[in-house]
């Protein structure tokens, strides 16, 4: 009989411990896969500008919001949260950083940290009841309330009821405008790898696995799980609240599917709970849907089908696959 | 205007659990939650208006096919993808809202948006009840409301098929030793669901026209009666409905219909702070026990 | 004389079966109490409301004079009672050592360490040597889902002792084990024992449980049916009915 036999490359086996890092070429193995499109998403905007290909670089903006809301997916989910509407979050931060600029005329970049901070709140309050349920309750209310928001924002006219908010002022700066969601993506993506490594993270992790053994162990699980919310929907609602003024306007759009069906396909293709999966997932479906633009509304059914055929059929997602070629070899042996 | 609003209450509130009544089913025994729901719903409005307006069948011929294609459905989606994310919650919820958005998109894409598409009521014409009228499809969703909750009933607790479910419900471990076969009770559980969801659309869908928006707010109002009232009681359902239902009246004839959906998310808000698992739920506390 | 945890009157039911009915003990610092009763006593459950898991319906826990009925089990783990599981779901992904983070990292430690976590991966090695994992050996890095049985019922006791409890709740931590196991983990419980450790064990295993016990409580139908040291359980004719009822049914 054969079967196919997995070992560790010997160069990773040899990096694995920080004291055997003996070469130059250990340290590029450890470190190329880290910075090669850290570097490359850094200098991205130089050469879109030196070539005047706005169009790139406005993929890229929209891919790193969207990968935001993806990181920020993929961090509730590591304490055992399922979100379905990110939408909620991103529509929370559009409309408090617009409603922040507009009524007490904020500058742009403050009206953003004032809504990420306050919005974030904002959701953890609105979640804080539905987290002490386990399963699909979480999902559920989560899928429902954008929903909810669009309808009663409908219903009462605030915030200017369907016609929206227009007329915010941009991030005046070209650069700002670029740089602004291209380190904050960098940076969640890094500092959730880093929190959820650490020994908080193992809590959290352990929350999703068993809450009753983490429970039983002393810790306030409610606590973390809103705590885990809170950083999730500050990465979310930052991504909302930029959004707002990179289109200086803001709409019932902004609660809408697309905003929810996005992050999550990003997610699960990618790969869930490696935090580097959710962004690459990102920086594949966003390009993607920006070539099929001309297909309308018919964009929202290819999400729906990727996303049902990466659940069904792919459930390891793009990055484990990948860092599984990157340090094991594959071979066929006789048993 | 009293009598009105019960008289119209009562009507809300068995289209809600009309509504509802399949997403729990699924639920309640195989802890399936098919978020698809709503996209079955609609589509079986769909599917009834092509027989009728396509190949002329007779109406009630076109509702007993769609029922039998909707539960044909419900199997195929089990074999084909729940089978395989099976215990696993996230790609179960995954799989079925990415189907249910897809088929409700496709539909929005092929254009079946406008006033055309609606089905007529089973027969024209309106009683009066208390000096109000009536009119008979309204009538219909009563009666049809309360047959098929009696149906529910004595099927999960009369038959041999209704016990198995009970069983797996309650415990899918002893009841796999005791012979029941879980994959196909499963199946069934999704298969009841999805025609359930096309009887509930054949006796709602004549009341306005058929329309994906539809879709998605079918899922919401089965979510929130299932919240409410604990997801997989039957008593549980009906109380929901009626408080549901009535509100929902109450709110659109002193305020206006476009406040019932923030009534809504308040209800269900206030609901789970205060009883976590629904009016009726016994799940809390049985997983508590384990 | 004080007690380290006095039960007054406990009582669950659910769905109008009832659990735990009226049920009072009390125990003192340093003793060993076992719980026993056939399948479906009660036993769980009677942990679980100790624990704070399941609200009673009616009835008190007093833990060091200090009413805890119906606070959050995490409270009362702070408070000083650790718990184990009878079906034990370690973190399976993680090595064994690292599993022990979680109970190092509540606020009980914190301040029994004197406001510092310290290095928690030390702590928690050093918790696996005192319940038998070899020491210098590989087997505390070794990931949980690798372990045999015996090991992770061990860990799930380490979890326990990571908390440095007053109040030690053992739920069948027997159960499963292979008599090796169990010969390999008794020492443990009496070294524990020795140390001054308050425990509370519900155990199958009656030969090992009578031998260090100092009193069995005896629960049927979710009623204490009879308490005293374990050569007058052995005699009580109340209890073998039990036991033999619960046989032949």
């Amino acid at each position: 009989m054969r079967r196919k036999e997995r070992i560790d490359r010997g160069i990773k086996v040899r990096s694995d411990d920080i004291y055997a890092i003996a070469s130059y070429r250990e340290m590029l193995y450890l470190l190329l896969p880290r910075l090669t499109p850290v570097i490359a998403l850094l200098i991205l905007p130089l050469i879109t500008q030196f070539c005047k290909a706005y169009y790139y670089e406005k993929v890229a903006v929209l891919s790193c919001i969207i990968g935001l809301l993806a990181l920020s997916w993929d961090y509730m989910a590591s304490v055992g949260l399922f979100s379905l509407g990110q939408a909620f979050f991103f529509g929370t931060g559009a409309y408090f950083s617009a409603y922040a600029h507009l009524k007490y005329g904020l500058h742009p970049i403050f009206a953003m940290v004032i809504a990420t901070v306050a919005g974030a709140l904002f959701c953890t309050a609105i979640l804080a009841p539905v987290l002490r349920l386990r399963g699909v309750y979480f999902s559920i209310i989560t899928l429902a309330l954008p929903l909810f928001f669009t309808r009663i924002i409908e219903a009462t006219k605030i915030l200017g009821g369907t016609e929206g908010l227009t007329g915010l002022m941009p991030i005046s700066n070209r650069w700002a405008e670029v740089y602004i969601p291209i380190v904050s993506f960098l940076t969640a993506l890094f500092a959730f790898r880093r929190i959820i490594n650490s020994d908080y993270g193992l809590v959290i992790q352990a929350i999703r696995d068993n809450d009753r053994a983490v429970l039983a162990s002393g810790l306030n699980v409610q606590l973390y799980k809103a705590q885990c919310v809170f950083v999730a929907s500050i990465a979310s609602c930052f991504a909302g609240a930029f959004m707002a003024h990179f289109y200086q306007a803001v709409g019932l759009s902004a609660f809408a599917l697309d905003y929810s069906l996005m992050p999550l396909t990003s997610a699960i293709l990618g790969g869930v709970g490696t935090f580097a999966g959710p962004a690459i997932g990102a920086f594949v479906i966003v390009p993607l849907s920006e070539t099929l633009r001309t297909l309308g509304t018919l964009r929202v059914v290819v999400y729906a089908v990727l996303l049902f055929v990466a659940v069904i059929a792919l459930p390891e997602g793009i990055f484990p696959y990948i860092r599984r070629k990157y340090q094991q070899v594959e071979r066929i042996v006789e048993v | 205007m009293v009598g009105g609003l019960i008289i119209y209450g009562l009507v809300n509130s068995f289209v809600l659990a009309l509504i509802a009544m399949g997403f729990s089913v699924t639920f309640g025994i195989s802890r399936v939650s098919n978020f698809a729901y709503g996209a079955v719903f609609i589509l079986s409005g769909y599917v009834i208006w092509m027989l009728l307006n396509w190949f002329r069948l007779p109406y009630a011929l076109a509702v007993v096919s769609t029922i039998l294609l909707s539960g044909a459905f419900g199997h195929a989606f089990y074999y084909v993808a729940l089978l395989r994310v099976r215990g696993m919650p996230l790609s179960e919820v995954v799989a079925t809202f990415a189907l249910g958005v897809g088929l409700l998109e496709l539909f929005r894409w092929l254009g079946f948006v406008t006033y055309e598409f609606s089905l007529p009521p089973f027969k024209k014409g309106y009683i009066s009840v208390l000096g109000f009228p009536l009119d008979y499809q309204r009538l219909f969703i009563i009666l049809g409301g309360i047959a098929l909750l009696g149906f529910l009933y004595l099927f999960t607790h009369h038959t041999r098929l209704g016990l198995a479910f009970r069983g797996i419900a309650q415990n899918e471990r002893t009841a796999i030793s005791l012979g029941i076969n879980s994959d196909k009770t499963a199946a069934w559980s999704v298969a009841f669901g999805c025609m359930f969801a096309t009887v509930a659309a054949a006796f709602v869908l004549p009341l306005g026209i058929i329309s994906v928006n539809t879709g998605y707010e079918a899922l919401l109002i089965a979510i929130a009666i299932g919240v409410v009232g604990g997801l997989e009681s039957i008593t549980g359902i009906v109380l929901a409905s009626i408080v549901l239902g009535f509100v929902q009246v109450i709110v659109s004839y002193f305020l206006s219909p476009a406040w019932t959906m923030v009534i809504y998310l308040l209800t269900i808000i206030v609901i789970l702070t205060f009883m976590p698992s629904g009016l009726l739920g016994k799940l809390k506390e049985l997983e508590e026990r384990v | 004389m004080d007690y380290l945890l006095t039960v007054e009157r406990l009582t669950k039911s659910f769905g109008g079966v009832m659990a735990v009915w009226d049920v009072s003990f009390k125990v003192q610092k340093g003793q060993l109490v076992g719980i026993i009763g056939p399948n479906g006593a009660g036993k769980t459950t009677l942990i679980n409301l100790i624990t704070g898991f399941v609200k009673p319906d009616k009835g008190k826990v007093i833990f060091k004079g200090e009413d805890i009925t119906g606070l959050s089990p995490y409270k009362i783990a702070q408070k000083g009672i650790a718990r184990s599981f009878q079906v034990v779901r370690p973190f399976l992904h993680l090595p064994s050592y690292k599993n022990l983070i979680i109970p190092l990292y509540s606020k009980r430690v914190k301040a029994l360490r004197g406001g510092k976590y310290g290095d928690r991966d030390l702590v928690a090695l050093d918790l696996l040597e005192d319940v038998g994992f070899e020491k210098d050996s590989s087997v505390p890095y070794k990931v949980a889902s690798s372990l045999p049985h015996g090991y992770l019922k061990r860990l799930e006791l380490a979890r326990c002792l990571a908390l440095r409890p007053e109040l030690l709740i053992l739920d069948e931590l027997f159960s499963g084990m292979s008599m090796s196991e169990v010969a390999a983990t008794m020492p443990i419980i009496e070294k524990l024992k020795e140390g001054g450790m308050t425990i509370i064990m519900v155990e199958h295993r009656l030969r090992e449980l009578f031998r260090i016990a100092d009193t069995v409580i005896v629960l049927n139908f979710g009623e204490k049916i009879a308490e005293g040291r374990p050569s007058e359980i052995i005699e009580n004719e109340l209890v073998k009915a039990a036991y033999l009822g619960a046989e032949s049914a």
